[in-house]
């Protein structure tokens, strides 16, 4: 034991004397939860606070326009900044270059004759499959010029696509109100009433949104509960730059040689290693975790949410295991510290990547499912999301600790036998 | 039944993955108490000798005895016998001199009281008490050999072995660990011991082998090979055995 403690005290005195790399271990880790929550945080807040800037042109003077008009702005999803409808679109174009609005709408000139051809004939067809007469003298086929929408070329694909739903779902509310006056029309031989119309056009299923929990909360997840556990994993993985190194030194500068002739087996320099390592990846995830409760509400940011203490305590012990283990085998496979360092940090970005750090694991193509499975990342992610953003407790998240242990074990077996044929032990 | 401090017999060594051998059939004996001294050409096997007396190398053939005991059969209980100098500063930079004792110390098996002890008296004996809790890397070359040293005689070995002990140190640094493995040499600590300087060896060793293409060449005391072989010092006699021919390939 007092060999154990003497080693653990030379490993702790080595370790604070190197202040860059305590630094790095600890700076890391906030620079990257504080960066990247806050750029996902106002990605989130554009998307469901704030409002997407932009320009509508609407060139069309009838009824149709500036009901769309009006859908578009009930959507609550942009802020409407009108152009005159004699600008010209390079003129629009110009104001978005400007920098005015990430996106333009253009309305057309004969938009609502269009529609409200379009709407007569689809009427009038509907009547006669009924067997009905109808006032067929204005039917032909009518072809609505299609809205125009300019956008930023930074506008992300996605982002594009929710903003496209919208515009469908104004455009879908001109149009169906428009059939259903037409169809009113053709068989009364006279306008619907207002009342009707707001009836029939405000009757939508609602949409209850319900987050689903463990805990049975309804706290819909922030930016803070995403980022936070993701980027301390990373972090306590991104250790392998300092043991690694460690352990390299220890093998290159001749120490190793002398306690290869001392009557004490390395293993026990192993150990203290493991357990002062594991103290550090502990003190990461308390300063991320505390700075995610304390400091990110004073920095506008949301405020981390601790569920299960118990949880959080034991799958952080058991992804820093993971995560110094992981340390040493890179160091003792490793011939150099450049070695080292090179395919500690290599390896740690692509488990990263295929972990479900930097893509969600449900995008993933099926392809890499597999693989993504045997990443000791995507278990350490998938047990603190458990705990984080679905409320889980303790033996909500064993079915993803189960996997990162024996992942554990492997890989702690695989050092072994790397020391056993370097004949280190 | 007193144990010879060494014993090898018919050793056999070769280096992975090389077809040459380092050794063939080579034996020696150093009893308790000598003052032995290694000498040879580069390449002509010292080190690698060494390394197989204490355990670093794994021999094919023959065995290895420290004071009765085969190392590749007892290597951790041998290890405590004996003490190792390497040519190369083997300790932590980051770490100071008492730092280095105290944690070689308890992987040699001390307690906490022997260490602190043992820690004082070496400083003290070393030159290094008022440097005691500053890191080696701001250490001469002269003050890390005195560490170097330190580390490895802090268990009080049986054997010391020490590989070039004294390269590159200045004249004080090295009359200060001559004079200290003279006196452990006196406590009865067997010293083994190569090095390129001879001089320094002709005034420490009382017994000398040459090696030369893995072969000992020459294996008596310093006077009875000075005067077998008509020469009247280490160097001219170092010369006529081993010819003038380099060594370096």
């Amino acid at each position: 034991m007092f060999k154990l403690w003497s080693t653990i005290l030379k490993d702790i005195r080595i370790l604070t004397r190197d202040k860059l790399g305590l630094i790095f271990m600890f700076v890391m880790p906030i620079v990257l939860a504080v960066v990247i929550t806050a750029v996902q945080n106002s990605t989130f807040e554009m998307l469901n606070t704030n409002t997407v800037p932009m320009l509508l042109c609407n060139r069309d003077t009838g009824d149709a326009g500036k009901q769309l008009e009006n859908a578009i702005s009930k959507a609550g999803m942009f802020r409407i900044q009108a152009v005159a409808a004699g600008e010209t679109d390079d003129a629009i174009s110009n104001r978005m270059h400007a920098k005015d609005a990430v996106i333009a709408i253009i309305i057309p000139s004969d938009f609502t004759n269009k529609v409200k051809d379009k709407s007569n004939e689809i009427a009038v067809k509907a009547l006669k499959n009924f067997g009905m007469q109808a006032d067929s003298t204005k039917t032909g086929n009518s072809i609505i010029q299609p809205i125009t929408m300019l956008y930023h070329p930074v506008l992300q694909e996605t982002f594009r696509h929710s903003i496209q739903g919208a515009l469908r779902s104004a455009l879908q509310v001109v149009q169906n109100k428009e059939v259903l006056k037409s169809l009113y029309f053709n068989l009364n031989e006279k306008q619907m009433p207002d009342s009707l119309e707001k009836e029939l056009i405000g009757s939508q299923v609602a949409i209850n949104e319900i987050p689903v929990s463990r805990s049975g909360s309804r706290n819909i997840p922030n930016a803070s509960q995403h980022n936070v556990p993701a980027w301390t994993v990373f972090a306590m993985f991104f250790i392998v730059i300092s043991l690694g190194g460690s352990v390299v030194r220890e093998k290159l500068n001749g120490s190793f040689v002398r306690l290869k002739t001392l009557p004490t087996n390395y293993l026990v320099s192993v150990l203290s290693k493991q357990l002062t390592y594991l103290f550090v990846t502990v003190m990461q995830a308390a300063v991320v975790f505390s700075l995610g409760i304390w400091l990110f509400p004073s920095m506008g940011l949301p405020r981390l949410d601790l569920p299960d203490v118990a949880g959080v305590i034991v799958v952080t012990l058991i992804c820093g295991w993971c995560a110094v283990s992981y340390a040493i085998m890179i160091g003792v496979f490793s011939k150099t510290q450049e070695q080292s360092n090179g395919i500690g940090a290599v390896s740690i970005v692509l488990m990263a990547a295929v972990g479900g750090l930097l893509v969600p694991s449900f995008a993933m193509p099926q392809s890499f499912q597999f693989v993504m499975k045997l990443s000791p990342l995507h278990w350490c992610l998938e047990a603190y999301y458990g705990l984080f953003l679905e409320g889980g407790k303790l033996k909500d998240v064993a079915l993803n600790i189960l996997p990162l242990l024996g992942i554990t074990l492997v890989i702690q077996l695989i050092t072994l036998y790397g020391l056993k044929r370097k004949n280190l032990i | 039944m007193s144990h010879a401090a060494v014993r090898i017999v018919n050793l056999a060594f070769t280096y992975p993955r090389q077809t040459t051998a380092c050794f063939s059939g080579l034996n020696l004996e150093v009893q308790p108490g000598e003052r032995f001294g290694l000498f040879g050409p580069n390449g002509a096997g010292k080190t690698t000798l060494m390394n197989c007396m204490t355990g670093l190398l794994n021999y094919q053939q023959g065995n290895v005895q420290l004071l009765g005991h085969e190392i590749a059969h007892h290597k951790k209980s041998v290890n405590g016998l004996f003490g190792f100098v390497p040519q190369d500063f083997s300790f932590y930079q980051e770490l100071s001199p008492a730092e280095n004792l105290s944690f070689f110390g308890a992987w040699a098996g001390l307690h906490k009281r022997e260490i602190k002890n043992k820690t004082t008296e070496l400083l003290e004996v070393l030159g290094l008490t008022d440097v005691r809790n500053k890191k080696v890397q701001e250490f001469s070359g002269g003050m890390k050999r005195r560490v170097n040293l330190a580390i490895g005689v802090i268990h009080d070995p049986q054997i010391l072995f020490l590989d070039e002990p004294t390269v590159g140190v200045d004249v004080h640094s090295r009359h200060a660990i001559i004079n200290y493995l003279k006196k452990l040499n006196g406590n009865g600590t067997t010293l083994i011991y190569t090095s390129h300087q001879l001089s320094e060896a002709e005034e420490l060793c009382n017994k000398v082998a040459l090696i030369d293409d893995g072969k000992i060449i020459a294996h008596d005391t310093l006077q009875q090979l000075m005067l077998d072989h008509k020469e009247d010092g280490l160097e001219g006699l170092f010369i006529n055995l081993t010819g003038k021919s380099f060594r370096d390939s």
